[in-house]
């Protein structure tokens, strides 16, 4: 029997081999004039920083206060990554394209070419206004380009816009929440972020209201040398809903660039908010050359009686990540999910999951967590479920399960519970597998060719956390999804 | 001054006191293993892997050592009720650190065993105790190297290539000091290729309200084709804190299996480590906890698949009331060379009060994509529907719980394969679950 299925291995690491060489289209760099600020991290940088964007004095003492306990801190190690020493004074922490003195009145005004960068991305702004009724807001480098729609949704009390325009039009509002969730003490990555962040989005739903349409943010690193550093903030008042859209890509480049971002939530009563990410940052080519480090903290507080957060994610791109969005399920009766695909192909590492903390009476958190690997990829899930004497009734379910596409990668899986209280149940089941031949088998018998027949069974695999994004996302996950493993058998 | 500096002077001040009393080939590491204390410290709680105990901790108190080997009293009676009603067993008894010699054990001894002292093995089998120990403890970890330091005596096991014990083998360990003490117990159990062999332990306190840490150290080498189980029980009392480590080496189709259970214990960390030296061994773990008051039961275990078509199975289950805390903190890893492994592993808790603390961890790291890899974990309370369907037939609440523990448990107990032991089990259990003073059956201890 072994000896049988030792051809059919190798076969397969050919068509994997084949397969995974197609180019990472989202790799060309936009030719914007660029305003860099110098490389380097110092008190008088991110004096710069503000200075630049006009901030007022409380927020430039919170980044200097993030700053100096930034410098107390050390990078985190116990992740399952191998991540090569970072000199963060050889970074860029601010770049912006370079702005009109007046900024611009329409998407007329805005720099063609930059419009030209979105359409090729196929998030033309003019387009998305028209036709699908998402709004965006692009931040391109650190800064946010355009929002669309605003005033649409202003008829309804909604602020959506960037993060630099909240802090002038709404200090209070940005104030009252800007580190509530993610204290810049919180973790070495978070504490840069806030030293240093350069902008990102802000959202306010009102009480009562139901935000008509998926808001959205691209996030895009163009400049060389530069790392991004964006922030969102978002919150829900009393029985709001809103649906928010993140992706992101990067242009091909040798060096390393770093991505590290913070997103604040906050949900009050019976609200909900449903948080979906495709992020495809330039992975590095295949011999691990290059790429994005992905270092983001992502979090949710579930304040308010009743309410919710619903994260989803798929993971394709970055040459490594660490990231594991979290809800803090503070409300009674509040609601944390959290739906993942990880692929992981190549030289990736990929270190994620999720934090699910109960804290109040009869809260609820699922997590269904799928990783796929192929190459020399590594792929962890690391997730806490943590039960707090107080949370009553809590309950929580765990599914994380792990694909294998190839005999060279790894997939790890590193969940801690924590149980505090003798009325939580607590579940937590995890398998791991490769594609089957029989599988295979069955579908090349049927006139499937091996390669559509991978995407095919990846593709149903994965289908439970997919079919938790919302359309917009659906279709172009799926296709990055395909990109990334078409053909891969193990 | 941390709780490991107490110890690496204790042993710079009287080094030469205890390789005085302890032979040659257990001297011989100690130079080694004092240099690798040196920069060494024990985990506390909160580090990665103990979230419920601090080994530091445990250490701390000036625990009494015998150093200079003084022959401990105890009442031989009183471990006799340790038996297992209907079985006959090879048995060894351990105080403190000390194997006492028996001339019934030397009579009984079946053709092929050793079973003594490390101290007598060295003079009977010096090529044994050569070859074999310290091989699979040493630098594991602090707590291994500080026995390696401070280990004068310990027991030998041996059972010769192709030969079947049909009695078990039992191990009686048991404190009785008036005085705080610390035992560091060191166990090496070589079974030869196609042998086949089963060990029974038990733990015992007889002082009670009188603190001791026993501090142990267990390799195990199982040839090819051989076959080895290990039924640990423990059964001390609230001031006894153990740390417990078993090193499994098991070569090509060989067979270990391990039930730990601690029904009565202060703070106890089990360490298991397994590893696979050849194809298509198989490993099973199996282990259950009842915790009550102030006990701490942390459980650590890693298997390390390094060949192909090997197989483990892990099930640990914990009943936790009052103010008891639980851990288990398992580790699978599959090599990229471990092609067809079937690892399972499953962690089962019920919270029976709300002050009890439950820490589960069960961990995959699989860098293979030929294998079946699962695990499992849940923590939650006794079924209400069941409960509500017995009470409704008549069974009292107090019984109906019972009955269900019973039942949580059962599937651990059932892997036990000797069946005078598997009746003992759940006698026991059945005890401890209806709140009874940790004793067994009859014992004065």
């Amino acid at each position: 029997m072994i000896e049988e299925k030792k051809p059919g291995n190798d076969d397969s690491g050919e068509i994997l081999a084949d397969a995974t060489s197609g180019e990472y289209k989202y790799g060309f760099v936009t030719d914007i004039d660029t305003d860099i600020v110098p490389p380097g991290l110092s008190e008088d940088v991110i004096r710069l920083i503000s200075a630049k964007k006009g901030e007022p004095e409380w927020l430039l003492e919170f980044r200097l206060k993030a700053y100096r306990k930034w410098l107390t801190m050390k990078m985190p190690d116990w992740a399952h990554l191998d991540i090569p020493p970072i000199d963060y004074q050889a970074i860029s922490y601010y770049a912006a394209p370079v702005k009109k003195k007046d900024s611009p009145k329409s998407l007329d005004e805005v720099d063609p070419e930059l419009i030209d960068t979105f359409n090729k991305l196929g998030i033309s702004l003019e387009e998305q206004k028209k036709l699908s009724g998402v709004a965006v807001d692009a931040v391109m480098d650190s800064v946010s380009v355009k929002t669309t729609h605003r005033e649409k949704l202003a008829e309804l009390g909604i602020i959506f816009c960037s993060f630099s325009e909240a802090v002038r039009d709404y200090p209070d509002l940005v104030r009252k929440y800007l580190g509530k969730v993610v204290p810049y003490t919180d973790n070495f990555f978070a504490a840069l972020n806030s030293a240093v962040f350069s902008d990102g989005s802000f959202v306010y739903i009102p009480k009562g209201v139901r935000c008509p349409m998926e808001l959205s943010t691209y996030f895009r690193i163009n400049a060389a040398g530069t790392g991004q550093f964006e922030r969102t903030l978002i919150v829900a008042d009393d029985d709001s809903y809103v649906s928010y859209l993140e992706g992101c890509t990067a242009p091909m480049r040798d060096e390393n660039q770093l991505h590290a971002a913070i997103v604040e939530i906050v949900v009050e009563e019976r609200a909900e908010v449903k948080y979906s990410t495709v992020q495809n940052w330039y992975a590095g080519d295949k011999e691990g050359r290059g790429g994005v480090y992905n270092f983001v903290t992502k979090r949710g507080l579930c304040r308010g009686f009743r309410s919710k957060i619903s994260w989803t994610q798929v993971e394709t791109g970055s040459a490594i990540t660490w990231k594991y969005p979290g809800c803090i399920l503070a409300g009674d009766e509040s609601v944390g999910e959290f739906y993942s695909v990880a692929v992981t192909n190549n030289r990736q590492q990929a270190d994620t999951g999720t934090k699910m903390i109960h804290l109040g009476r009869r809260t609820r958190s699922t997590i269904v967590s799928k990783g796929i690997s192929a190459g020399h990829s590594q792929n962890s899930y690391r997730g806490l479920v943590s039960v707090a004497p107080g949370a009553e009734g809590a309950r929580n379910y765990t599914q994380c399960d792990s694909l294998l596409l190839s005999q060279t990668c790894g997939a790890h899986t590193f969940p801690y519970i924590d149980v505090k209280n003798d009325s939580a149940v607590v579940e937590h089941e995890a398998t791991t597998s490769k594609i089957s031949e029989d599988q295979i088998f069955y579908c090349n018998q049927r006139g499937i060719p091996t390669e559509e027949a991978v995407g095919l069974i990846v593709n149903g695999y994965a289908k439970e956390v997919m079919s938790k994004l919302p359309m917009e996302f659906a279709v172009e996950a799926q296709r990055l999804l395909s990109i990334t493993l078409e053909g891969s058998v193990g | 001054m941390d709780s490991l500096t107490q110890y690496i002077r204790l042993y710079d001040e009287h080094a030469a006191t205890i390789c005085s009393h302890a032979p040659e080939a257990l001297n011989r590491l100690r130079p080694h293993a004092l240099a690798r204390l040196a920069a060494a410290r024990f985990p506390r709680k909160g580090d990665e892997s103990y979230p419920a105990i601090s080994i530091d901790e445990l250490f701390a108190p000036d625990f009494g050592l015998n150093i200079n080997r003084m022959a401990m009293p105890v009442d031989m009676t009183a471990t006799m009720h340790c038996g297992v009603p209907n079985i006959s067993t090879l048995l060894g008894v351990v105080v403190g650190d000390t194997f006492r010699p028996s001339t019934s054990l030397e009579r009984n001894m079946p053709e092929g065993v050793t079973f003594c002292s490390l101290a007598r093995a060295a003079e009977i089998h010096p090529e044994i105790i050569e070859k074999y120990y310290g091989r699979l403890a040493s630098g594991r970890n602090a707590a291994a190297d500080l026995n390696t330091l401070l280990a004068q005596d310990g027991v030998f096991i041996h059972i010769a290539a192709g030969t079947v014990v049909d009695r078990p083998l039992q191990l009686i360990n048991i404190f009785n000091s008036t005085a705080p003490f610390m035992a560091s117990r060191r166990v090496l159990v070589v079974v030869e290729q196609g042998a086949d062999a089963r060990m029974l332990v038990c733990d015992h306190t007889q002082e009670r309200n009188v603190p001791c840490l026993s501090n142990q150290a267990v390799e195990v080498f199982i040839g090819e084709n051989a076959r080895f189980d290990w039924y640990d029980l423990e059964e001390s009392s609230d001031d006894t804190s153990r740390v417990s480590q078993l090193f499994v080496d098991q070569q090509a189709h060989s067979r270990f299996s391990l039930n730990g259970t601690t029904l009565m214990a202060g703070r106890t960390r089990n360490n298991y480590f397994i590893d696979h030296s050849g194809p298509s061994c198989s490993t099973r773990l199996t282990g259950m906890a009842v915790g009550m008051a102030d006990q701490v039961v942390d459980n650590f275990t890693c298997v390390g698949h390094h060949f192909p078509e090997c197989k483990s199975e892990q099930i640990f289950k914990y009943i936790l009331d009052d103010n008891s805390q639980g851990s288990f903190y398992g580790t699978v890893i599959v090599d990229e060379a471990a092609r067809f492994t079937d690892a399972r592993q499953t962690n089962r808790n019920i919270l029976a009060s709300a002050d009890a603390r439950m820490y589960t961890r069960p961990r995959l790291e699989i860098n293979c994509d030929e294998v079946k890899c699962s695990h499992g974990a849940t923590v939650g309370q006794l079924d209400a529907n069941a409960l509500f369907y017995m009470r409704s037939r008549g069974i009292p609440e107090a019984e109906a719980k019972m009955m269900l523990m019973q039942a949580f448990m059962s599937d651990v107990i059932d892997t036990v394969e000797i069946d005078a032991l598997r009746t003992r089990l759940h006698q026991l259990v059945e005890r401890r679950l209806s709140g009874e003073a940790a004793r067994c059956a009859d014992c004065k201890i």
